[in-house]
């Protein structure tokens, strides 16, 4: 099983002292959090990616191509790839660049982004929210497994003979997941291609991620891809951790009392009860996580979301520490020993390398 | 007797409050008007006032805390509506619009809806035709013909023949009648599949 972070990169004041990061020093701290994440034995780094304030990771490629410098085994990915205003075709083209450049430490979540403004940014309509995301990924699916693709669809210009370059790492494409929340449609493409499936599932109840993932699994076995259970999930988590819980829970309440999408609202009581949330001791935190095996199934990449709500750098990088330290190397035991043989661990280059390869024997 | 339900929305913030009052006089003859149709309503009430923060919180997070989930839910399942709000400044109050914001926009479509509202004069009796029944239009939900206002000094009329009870009786036997004329609500999931892949690909 993966264990990671992943980031939305907002920049957000920090609510006990109104200090705003500078956008040089949040992208910097997102660095930063990226090669701690490696150096405590966490597995996966993923970037959002956005085109509106208050966020800054507008360009995830440039962002993991730097980190793929900078780290050696952190596996580096997006946390979403907005596969609805993006061009598919820059798509293939900057992320088999990035899969070159980090030896195949890549893979990619595709999302559709939920802001309207953004998508006429890009000459697009958030109404064509779903049929952008099949038909571009459609595309992009081609673009990385056929040398020259003609193609014609309804968002962007046809294609003759077009071949998009570099081509993928080993002819193997990074591997994809699939992010909604609530959308049927996308567990069912994520089916569709034997791709993994990612539920958000924080900031909202885990019904909504139990069904997601529940439609998820039964369409990849209709598909023919496996069992039900042989399907390749990952869930988002959010946790915020000190030795005594109750000084984790002082600590993050100013945090939480205004934080972006659910600050004012709900208290942190409520929300933690009704969504995946977790701010108390590492103890509390492996119990919680160890419990969405329950509804989910045995699944293959957890993500954690640490840095938003304003949270200084320093913390951020003590909670990497406990996560690193505490938490990890029990969920890592605690789920191998859950997981049953039959359960396929998360794709990797190395693993898609060698399935290629026994296709190659086999045909 | 067939077996339907009925739930009841009442905006109404004071307890005891006139806008509950009024709401339990159009459940009372609704159930009644059902009766004489041979229909046996099921009627839960839900007061507003008790899912005041979890509206907020609904409209802040974009999800629902588990009892007003359990009151949207009552409201798509139900087959027959009353929505019953105050009268604040020439409008409903900025609850019950507020709950009917964070509904599904499709939860209405094709429910007889009795709509009523209190208020401390009759002068404001047209903020049912002017307020209400628009929303109610924008939602597709399918508004019953007489919609009650009770004034303060409609509480004092006569009982038996007060201008009151007749028109609490006329809304509640033209809900009744819309509701026996059609088939019993089903609740679409929202996480179900509706299409196919091939569909969607092809759609395009």
């Amino acid at each position: 099983m993966q264990f990671g972070i992943f980031t939305v990169g907002d920049v957000t004041p920090d609510p006990t002292n109104g200090r705003v990061p500078t956008e040089n020093a949040r992208i910097k701290s997102m660095v930063a959090i990226a090669k701690k994440a490696e150096e405590v034995g966490l597995d996966v780094f993923a970037t959002g990616e956005h085109h509106n304030e208050p966020f800054v990771p507008s360009s995830p490629t440039t962002m993991l191509g730097y980190l793929a410098g900078q780290t050696s085994t952190l596996l580096l990915s997006t946390s979403t790839t907005l596969i609805t205003t993006n061009d598919p075709v820059k798509i293939a083209e900057d992320y088999a660049m990035l899969q070159h450049l980090a030896d195949g430490r890549v893979d990619l979540m595709m999302g559709r982004g939920n802001t309207g403004p953004v998508y006429p940014w890009f000459g697009k309509d958030i109404r064509a929210g779903i049929p952008l995301a099949i038909e571009n990924y459609a595309l992009l699916h081609r673009l990385w497994r056929e040398h020259v693709v003609d193609w014609k669809g309804k968002y962007r210009t046809p294609l003759q003979s077009f071949t998009s370059m570099p081509r993928p790492l080993d002819g193997v494409p990074p591997f994809v997941w699939h992010g909604s929340i609530r959308s049927p449609e996308i567990a069912e493409q994520a089916a569709f291609y034997g791709d993994g499936f990612f539920a958000n599932h924080i900031f909202w109840p885990a019904s909504h991620t139990q069904r997601m993932v529940e439609l998820y699994r039964s369409r990849w076995a209709h598909y023919g891809h496996g069992d039900p259970d042989q399907a390749i999930v990952g869930l988002g988590g959010q946790v915020f951790m000190r030795k005594n819980s109750q000084d984790a829970v002082n600590e993050f309440r100013p945090y939480f009392d205004n934080a972006p999408v659910y600050g004012h609202g709900p208290s942190l009581e409520e929300f933690t009860s009704e969504t995946p949330l977790t701010v108390g001791s590492p103890q509390q935190v492996i119990d919680r996580t160890l419990g969405f095996r329950d509804y989910v199934g045995d699944y293959q990449r957890q993500l954690f979301l640490l840095d938003h709500a304003g949270l200084p750098l320093k913390t951020v990088l003590e909670q990497l520490d406990l996560l690193g330290e505490q938490v990890v190397p029990v969920l890592r035991k605690e789920f191998a020993a859950l997981k049953p043989a039959h359960v396929l661990e998360a794709p990797t280059h190395a693993s898609l390398v060698a399935a290629a390869q026994r296709e190659e024997v086999q045909a | 007797m067939t077996q339907r339900t009925l739930v009841v929305i009442t905006a109404g913030l004071s307890q005891p409050s006139s806008t509950r009052l009024l709401a339990d006089r159009l459940s009372a003859a609704a159930v009644a008007a059902a009766a004489d149709l041979g229909v046996r309503l099921d009627t839960r009430v839900f007061e507003l006032r008790g899912l005041a923060h979890e509206v907020t919180d609904h409209m802040l997070t974009g999800f629902p805390p588990a009892a007003l989930r359990d009151a949207l839910a009552a409201v798509a399942g139900a087959d027959a509506l009353i929505a019953v709000t105050p009268v604040f400044n020439a409008s409903y109050s900025g609850l019950f619009k507020s709950f009917f914001d964070v509904l599904d926009p499709d939860a209405l479509r094709d429910k007889p809806v009795l709509l009523a509202a209190t208020g401390g004069t009759a002068r404001h009796s047209l903020a049912l035709e002017h307020a209400l029944r628009p929303m109610f239009a924008h939602l597709r939900a399918v508004t019953v013909p007489t919609s009650v206002f009770a004034a303060s000094e409609d509480w004092g009329g006569n009982e038996a023949d007060g201008h009151l009870r007749g028109r609490v009786d006329r809304a509640a036997s033209e809900l009744a009648r819309e509701l026996g004329r059609r088939d019993p609500v089903t609740v679409a999931d929202p996480f179900a599949l509706t299409t196919s892949f091939e569909d969607l690909l092809s759609r395009g």
